[in-house]
């Protein structure tokens, strides 16, 4: 008797998965490769904070063409072949429309083999130009090229006579990139690099590069690496009474950088997206609706104001939203409708994607910036 | 701006990084004389103590001095928990079984202070002012004088402490005969926890005076463990003066291949010394090869 009932029940249960399944219509599924934890969790983090809010978010308001979003996030620890076998499962497993991240380039390039041979959209949160250049039937990005926010300090030194320079960059992905873009556009603009410092990512003092190249003819120092590096290279600075101007690049641009540099970082100028002066961008800036909404979103959720990294995050989701409005969830469909993708108001600038075009950001996304009483200020 | 001067800067900036990783160094050598292993844990020991410093400092606002006091006490629990539950319970091991221990106990260790406190870089106020003091043309931050002192006073009671106490000159005779010392009434057990207590304070120390200067988080130890490692492998392990020379000949080295050579190799230099040394001279620098005793 009992056996029966259970049976019964059972088969109830069955039916009535099937039939709901049935009813509501399949949700769209987005996966996500970030670096949540790991050396690089202070780009995954934030990532994944803003990819989990605007699922909230964008179901809460009635999902995309009445169909809920689910967003499927492995941890890829900065690693690649993590990274990897987390991209096969998404792809294999999740059936997944498509995929935002990895967070880091190196993660980016493994990665890219399996999409395109899966013909699976993946939009990159990771920075290094090789990702979309040239460029990939199926990979996009939306993080600003460092060569951008090359160009960016590039024009700043010219409108000041500048050009001597002396560059100190770190020795892993971020800071080899920057390094080799920071040599590629030095002659475009006139400029020459007098002295090429390195230093490690784990390094705790920097005080013989720095006396190094204040003994160069340098007039400038622009020097290119991640917390908590070039915040100690602020400090030494200091220390030792380094007179001329010092520049740092757009992977500093957040709070924690004054924090650890402290009264160092007064008047260091470095290029970032608006986002960190949101609130500081004239009325007529095109992304300050957005911005604004974002930073005051991701602080009512997480305590602390929206940055340049989960940035990365919610320009791949929303671009994706707006792709799949348009033209449904099928993969190609995706792909397509990104490419046409024009004056997309994102956090990282202002997308513009072409077949031809898959990083579809100018300089304008970067804006310069400056440390005045340990707060930002826009550079004119 | 001469060379001279230069040269100068680059010679008390790697003395001052040289303090701590002879601080560090030390730590090593006493555990590896009183147990031969080698800690590889050691480094966790300095991350504790900037970590700890800044806990009690900055989130509970206790006053810098006591937070520095409290941290060392609860750093060297740590050492001495990890010694009674780790080592200890495994009597007569392999000392390679007991060095994989110490190195998986640095990994827990690790990972306990990064769930607990984050993956963010802190910076912790320095403990006179951030104002440089110029020296023969050279600049140094009050800070770097307080890591000289310190260092020097560690050396100083380090040496007291085993020639002079009647607890350090025990460990010393286990370090050279453990059969022997038990004979003659020494507890051997108690030396080998004394011997981890030591060296986590002394690692401890060297955290909390580095981390006004360079900024701590959870994984900091790693760098600063293997070149205080590197430091103690030139000093032959011994417990004085040479793991200390060998601390400030690796950073002064570190110092001047950065800035004469080239900064891309800082780290190779302090390595390539290390296999140096184990290659050609293994017992240390400063150490006549002994004859091994049967």
């Amino acid at each position: 008797m009992l056996k029966k009932i259970i049976t019964s029940l059972c088969t109830l249960c069955i039916l009535f998965t099937v039939a709901s399944g049935v009813l509501a219509a399949e949700p769209i599924k987005i996966g996500a490769l970030l670096a949540v934890t790991g050396p690089p969790s202070f780009l995954g983090d934030p990532e994944r904070n803003t990819a989990v809010m605007l699922e909230t978010q964008i179901n809460n308001a009635g999902g995309i063409n009445g169909r809920t979003l689910k967003v499927i996030i492995y941890d890829t620890q900065g690693d690649a072949t993590k990274a990897v076998q987390a991209a096969n499962r998404l792809i294999k497993d999740d059936n997944v429309s498509a995929i935002i991240g990895p967070s880091t380039t190196g993660e980016t390039m493994a990665v890219i083999p399996i999409v395109e041979a899966a013909g699976v959209p993946l939009i990159s949160c990771a920075a290094g130009i090789k990702i979309t250049e040239p460029t990939k039937k199926w990979v996009f990005k939306t993080a600003q090229n460092d060569s951008l926010a090359v160009e960016r300090i590039y024009d700043h030194l010219k409108k000041r006579n500048i050009n001597k320079i002396a560059i100190l960059t770190v020795s892993d992905g971020f800071g080899s990139s920057g390094r080799e873009q920071l040599k590629l556009k030095a002659e475009s603009f006139g400029i020459t690099i007098v002295s090429d410092e390195i230093y490690g990512p784990k390094d705790t003092d920097m005080t013989a590069q720095i006396v190094k190249i204040r003994g160069s003819k340098a007039q400038a120092l622009i020097c290119w690496g991640t917390n908590p590096g070039p915040a100690t290279i602020a400090r030494n600075a200091k220390q030792l009474g380094l007179t001329m101007p010092l520049y740092m690049s757009h992977g500093v641009s957040s709070k924690k950088f004054i924090e650890l540099a402290g009264d160092a970082s007064e008047g260091i100028i470095l290029p970032s997206g608006r986002v960190i002066v949101a609130h500081m961008l004239p009325k007529s800036d095109k992304q300050k609706k957005s911005l604004l909404a974002y930073v005051n979103n991701y602080k009512k959720h997480y305590n602390v104001g929206g940055d340049h990294f989960g940035g990365h995050a919610w320009d791949a989701v929303m671009l994706l939203k707006g792709a799949i409005e348009r033209g449904g969830d099928a993969p190609d469909a995706i792909r397509k409708e990104l490419e046409n993708t024009r004056n997309f108001r994102g956090i990282g600038g202002i997308f513009n994607f072409s077949p031809q075009d898959h990083a579809g950001l100018t300089k304008d996304a970067f804006v310069l910036v400056t440390i005045k009483n340990g707060n930002w200020t826009l550079v004119k | 701006m001469d060379l001279s001067e230069d040269i100068l800067q680059y010679i008390l900036s790697g003395l001052s990084t040289g303090a701590i990783y002879a601080v560090i160094g030390l730590g090593f050598a006493i555990i590896y004389n009183s147990t031969s292993i080698i800690n590889f844990a050691q480094g966790e020991f300095v991350m504790l103590g900037g970590m700890l410093t800044l806990f009690f400092h900055v989130t509970l606002f206790l006053s810098l001095p006591f937070s520095i006091f409290l941290a060392v006490l609860v750093a060297t629990a740590v050492g001495a928990l990890f010694e009674r539950l780790a080592i200890s319970p495994l009597k007569n091991a392999d000392p390679l079984i007991l060095v994989i221990i110490t190195i998986g106990g640095s990994i827990l260790i690790r990972g306990i202070a990064m769930l607990l406190w984050g993956k963010d870089t802190y910076v912790l106020p320095m403990f006179s002012g951030d104002e440089p003091i110029v020296l023969w043309g050279a600049t140094l931050m009050p800070q770097n004088f307080w890591i000289f002192g310190i260092t020097l006073i560690i050396i100083v009671a380090n040496r007291l402490f085993f020639h002079h106490s009647i607890i350090g000159k025990a460990m010393r005779a286990c370090s050279f005969n453990r059969v022997a010392s038990s004979l003659v009434g020494i507890n051997v057990k108690h030396t080998v926890l004394f011997s981890f207590a030591i060296s986590s304070a002394l690692g401890a120390a060297a955290g909390i005076i580095i981390a006004p200067l360079t900024m701590t988080s959870y994984d900091v130890g790693i760098m600063l463990g293997l070149k205080g490692f590197c430091a103690a492998i030139i000093g032959g392990m011994s417990g004085g003066i040479g793991t200390v020379a060998g601390g400030l000949i690796v950073g002064v080295l570190e110092s001047l291949g950065a800035g004469l050579i080239s900064s891309g190799y800082k780290d190779a230099i302090a390595f390539i010394i290390l296999l140096l040394i184990l290659f050609l001279r293994p017992q240390g620098l400063f150490v006549k090869g002994d004859t091994e005793r049967v």
